[in-house]
Parts: C-alpha cells; structure tokens; sequence
C-alpha cells in the first residue's frame, strides 16, 4: 500500500476500507471471526479455527469470510467466535469447541438457525 | 455474595441519612422478602452515590436505574414495580440533570448494562489484528494525523493535560505533566519508551491490548514522540508475550510501508523509529530505571532517583516512560478532545480503567469501566458473584504491589484519590477475589515468597526485608510464630518503604502492612491460639499434629 501524506489521505484511505467493508455485508456474506488472543488460544482456538476452515472446504462454501480478532475480555468462554451474516445482528458464541464449531457451521452458516443455548451476546 | 439477579443500593452519605436512608433500606429488605424475592435480590448499603440533589438515592443495577428522593413511602411501589414486575417504577427516577461522573455513564446506559466503557479496548475484539486496513477503518491514525497536521506538539500535550490523563501503570502519575518535563528538556536526542513488561501476577490487561490493537500502540508512540519532541521509540514487551511480539512486530512493518512510522510521516517532516524489546522474565524490569537499564544492555537492576529519566534516562538522554494502557487512551484523546475524555470517571480520576477479574468469583476475565466503580459492583456485576455463593473476604489490587483491600472498603470508589484517602492503592490493574476460605497470612506469605525471589538483591533493605519477613511469615503458617513478630513485621515494613532503593521494595512492603492493619486479629489467631481461622494453613510445626 502506498505512504499516506495527510490527513485527506487517510480519510479516503478510511473511506474505502469501510465501503469495502460494507459492499461485504450488502451482498450477504458471511464473516465468521475467531477470537484469537493467548486466552482464545490456549482454550482451543486454532482448533476451531481449523474446524471452521475445514468445513468451509468440506463443503464447499463461498462468500464465507473467515477473520481472527484479539482477546474481547470474556476469557472465561473462550474460545469466542463471532457470526456475521450479511446485515443480520452479529451472534456471539462461547466455548466453541471443534464439535460446537462444526455445528454452527452446520445449522447456522448453512442453515441460517442460530444456536441460541450457545449464544452469549447477540447485538 | 451469591450470584443475584438484581443488586440494589441505598445511599448512606450523611445528606441521606439525615433524610431517612436507613428507613428505606430497612422497609426495602422487607418488601423483598414480602415478594419472595431475598434470593435473588441483593440489598445494600453504599457510601456515596455521587449526587446530592434527590438524596436519598436507590441505585437497581443491572439495568442501572437511579431512583431519589425515594421516601418510605414509596419503596414498595418501587420493590413491585421494578424487581417483581421488572419494569422502571414511573415517576420515582432521579431528576436527569446534572448527571456527572459513574452516575452519568450509568445513566445513559439503562437497560444495556453490563455494559462497559471503552476507550483502551474499544477495537479489541472487533477488528483484526494483523490488518493495519481494518484499524484505519475505525478511525485509526486519525489522531495521529490531527496531530501532526494541525497542531504544535505544546498543544498535544496540553490537551492531554487537561484531559486529567493519570497514569495507568500503577503510581497514577499526571501524564501531561510527565510529557512536559520530557518536552522542556533542551536535548537534541529524546527517546520514548512504551512498559509493556506487565510482570504483575494476575496482570493481563496490556497484554490484550497488545495483541488485539496493536496499532494503537504505535499511533500512541508516534504521538508523545511528537509531543515531547523524540525521533526513537521503544515498545519493552515482556519475553513470555511471544504473539503479542509477533502482532506488534507485524503491525510495525505495515505502518512503516504506510509511511506512519519511519521519515515525514504525514508530510509534516517528523521522523520515528520504532523498536521492540524483548524482557527476559525479570520482575524489577517493569521498574522504568530497570528497565531503561535492560534496554541497555545491562543487569536489570534500578538506578538511585533522581535524577528521573525525563532527565538522564535511555543511555543518559530525556525519555517518557509510560504503561500500555496510558498510552492507548493518547489517540482517543486527541481525537475527541479533552473535554470528551473528562466526563467517564470522577474529577480527579477521568477516564476509564481496564481491569482484570480472577478468583473466586463465576465470571473470570477482562472489563474496561470508568474510574470510581466500586469493588461490590465489579464483584456482582461484572464478576457475575462469588463462585459457589461463598462470602467476598478480600480483594488484591494490581498484582504483588497492589493493597489487600478488605470486604469493609467494597463500597470506596475505585480511583486515584478514593483509595488513596483510605491508605490502598489501585495497582495496575488486577482484582485477585478471595473468599473466606483464603487465609491473609498465607497469602501475604505468598507475596512476600514473590518478592524474595524478585528481589534483584542490590540493596540491602529489599534483599534482607523481604527474606525476613518471609522467614517470620512461614513461621506464622506453621503456627511457631511469636508476639513479637508482629512489631518486627511493622519494622520490616517501615524499612522496606522507606530505605529501598526502588518501587519493588517499597511496595513489598504494602501486604504486610494491609495485613496488620486490616485483619490483625486473624494474625494474632496465628500466634495466640495457633489457629489458622481460614483453615488454609497447615500449622506443622505445632508438636503432635502431623
């Protein structure tokens, strides 16, 4: 990426990634983030990590974006992942451990169902 | 404390006792049970709101609404209408105007909580962390760029003077005043150095930071080094924080190729060269001269001060020491201003705190709320109760240094001024909830095993305080402990905090005396009866026990 050189060029820069952003969810794609701080990882997330991509390729699936985040401060319930499907309200699950990533993958991503008795926040 | 639905408290400053707070408290306590509702209802008294206007006042949290002037008359409306209906009671909330501090945050957030404040961690756990295009998606090296564009370095500082920014490392040190006496120093070589070395047990909060906002840090840096007039910069990251190396290493590169580090950064004809440091596990390099030595070079071992490192610091040139959580509130200031940044907290503690929870408590972790919450709504709130309806004993603030913060002070405001007011000290950060099956002897034994071994030996009152009063402690646990260990302990305790030569001596010096001055009778239970009240200590060397 080219060297910013004033403040008009970082709020295009701005600008652009938030349009970019946005052009993701209009057309109704899905971002799955995980939660990966020492927290996150060291209750299993790479695993999960690994399940999610798995089944990605298992399956198949496109237009599923998969990103990684850094600690969100409920380190009791990692490891974390975080559903995004188009412009519906972002689901939060806790402990998602390789079975509980499978089937969200399954039922929710897939199948649209949210899996509320794993939810911890929905907003 | 058991885990409770809803947590109820009645102002009893002198203003609302006057005007009845014990008699709502008391009819409160009646009407919950009259509903059956005891068990799932907390009813407590606390010392101050915060506002004297429609005294006295009920606070019901989690929705966080403020009740006042509430007459005795109307508590049982309130009771039906809000905890057995679970709807606000019309026409008995607080007046709204003139809402400051913990009662304006709380206010604006009915119905959310727990919902927190961030400022530090507003971007950890949104966005990812290795992607510099998502950080400036959310408004990141906005601050940066306002800076460099559009203000003289006086002006940063002085606009983070008068945010009323404290350092957030644990002394609580003005941070504009800190960069003043950097910027006022006529030397042509400044360095800047960001203490990531986060070495207090329990202590995890720069870490998230770190890892989950990497870039924040370095807008940070950029930031003071411009204010204070630095061209170098070091981030000294403790050995054992290898992804949050690995983050801040990548994060680097991206900004460098961005041109927000490195030569005419913005086209302002500023230059910054960013380094990071690995720690190499030695407690006393969170010490700032310690740690100045260490990049260095040399033995991680304080120098005397003064002179202070805004003076002689990085190989002897003017440097700004500040903690990670410091400097992550520097961008959001410039951005929105000090005037912004002033109405989280209280007057004299603006802002927020990160704080992390562990212990016996059911919800273990991390939240950022604002300066003056109280230890009993961290605990019920956020913490979620105390694990196994057990009863909150004592809280440790901010790792091995922090206070032993007895049950009695859970309703003093956490900030700078409050707890310094009641002889504690907020640490950096960490809330390490102890039920009454911990035993304060054992854990101030613990402290002092930690402070031992930290102990880089140098000088004498540290290196001797702090193996003797482990000596005397050990004996007490092991039920040989004599009366007169207690006067040695006060002593150990004076000297460590007065002759040594760095804040880790001194602070070892905090348990002990917390200790004696909080539960002296649970220590002369030690010595008198041999008993440990808690059950924790194993009393060995009592002869015929085994």
């Amino acid at each position: 990426m080219p060297a910013v050189k004033s403040l008009e060029e970082l709020r295009k820069l701005r600008e652009e990634a938030i349009q970019k952003r946005k052009a993701k969810t209009t057309s109704g794609d899905v971002q799955i983030t995980v939660a990966m701080g020492t927290c996150g990882i060291a209750a299993g997330a790479r695993d999960t990590m690994r399940a999610v991509l798995d089944e990605i390729e298992a399956n198949n699936l496109t237009g599923v974006i998969v990103k990684q985040t850094g600690c969100i401060g409920l380190c009791e319930l990692e490891p974390i992942v975080m559903v995004e499907i188009g412009g519906q309200p972002k689901v939060t699950y806790g402990k998602v451990n390789v079975e509980r990533a499978r089937q969200i993958m399954k039922e929710h991503v897939v199948g649209g169902k949210v899996l509320s008795e794993y939810v911890i926040q929905s907003a | 404390m058991k885990a409770v639905r809803s947590l109820v408290l009645v102002s009893n400053d002198p203003d609302s006792v006057a005007r009845g707070a014990q008699e709502v408290y008391r009819r409160i306590q009646e009407e919950v049970k009259a509903f059956g509702l005891q068990d799932e209802v907390a009813v407590t008294m606390v010392a101050d709101i915060g506002r004297h206007d429609a005294v006295p006042m009920v606070m019901v949290y989690p929705e966080a609404v403020v009740y006042g002037p509430i007459r005795p008359d109307d508590v049982k409306t309130l009771v039906e209408e809000h905890l057995y209906k679970g709807r606000i009671a019309p026409g008995l909330m607080a007046p709204t105007r003139e809402l400051t501090g913990r009662i304006a945050w709380l206010s604006a957030r009915k119905g959310t909580l727990p919902a927190e404040q961030r400022i530090v961690l507003e971007r950890a756990g949104v966005i990812d962390p290795e992607d510099i295009e998502d950080y400036i998606a959310h408004e990141g090296y906005v601050a940066l760029g306002k800076a460099l564009t559009e203000m003289q370095p006086a002006d940063v500082i002085e606009e983070i003077a008068r945010s009323g920014l404290r350092g957030r490392g644990g002394a609580g040190f003005p941070t504009g005043t800190k960069m003043k006496m950097v910027a006022r120093e006529q030397h042509p070589k400044k360095y800047v150095i960001c203490n990531a070395d986060e070495s207090e047990p329990g202590t995890f909060k720069d870490r998230l930071i770190l890892e989950g906002d990497p870039h924040s840090i370095i807008e940070a840096m950029v930031l003071a080094a411009y204010a204070v007039g630095a061209d170098e910069g070091f981030v000294y990251v403790r050995g054992e924080y290898v992804l949050a190396q690995a983050r801040l290493k990548k994060a680097i590169a991206q900004a460098e190729e961005m041109g927000f580090l490195g030569q005419d950064i913005f086209g302002s004809g500023f230059n910054f060269k960013l380094h990071i440091h690995s720690g190499a596990g030695a407690y006393v390099c969170g010490e700032e001269t310690a740690l100045i030595e260490s990049i260095e070079g040399k033995r991680g071992e304080p120098r005397p001060r003064p002179p202070y490192p805004t003076q002689v610091g990085l190989w002897g040139k003017p440097t700004l020491v500040n903690n990670v959580e410091t400097l992550a509130n520097l961008p959001p200031i410039i951005r929105n201003g000090a005037s912004w940044f002033k109405q989280f907290g209280t007057p004299n503690s603006t802002g927020t705190k990160v704080y992390t929870i562990l212990g016996n408590v059911n919800m273990t972790g991390l939240v950022e709320v604002p300066m003056g919450i109280t230890l009993r709504e961290v605990i019920s709130i956020y913490a979620k109760g105390m694990r196994d309806g057990r009863t909150f004993k004592l809280a440790q603030t901010g790792g091995s240094s922090g206070s032993i913060i007895p049950a009695a002070l859970q309703d003093t405001p956490m900030d700078f001024d409050s707890y310094a007011k009641a002889g504690v000290s907020l640490g950096s950060g960490a809330l390490l909830i102890c039920d009454e099956d911990t035993c304060v002897v054992d854990l101030a034994k613990v402290l002092m095993n930690f402070f031992r071994s930290e102990s880089c030996g140098r000088c004498g009152p540290c290196r001797i305080g702090t193996e003797r009063a482990h000596q005397i402690l050990d004996a007490m646990s092991q039920g040989v402990g004599k009366l007169s260990d207690l006067n040695d302990l006060e002593m150990l305790a004076n000297g460590l905090n007065q002759f040594s030569n760095c804040g880790l001596g001194q602070t070892a010096a905090v348990p002990i005396r917390d200790m004696l001055r909080h539960f002296r009778a649970e220590v002369e239970a030690h010595i008198k009866l041999k008993v440990c009240p808690a059950g924790a200590c194993a009393m060995s060397g009592i002869a015929g026990r085994h």
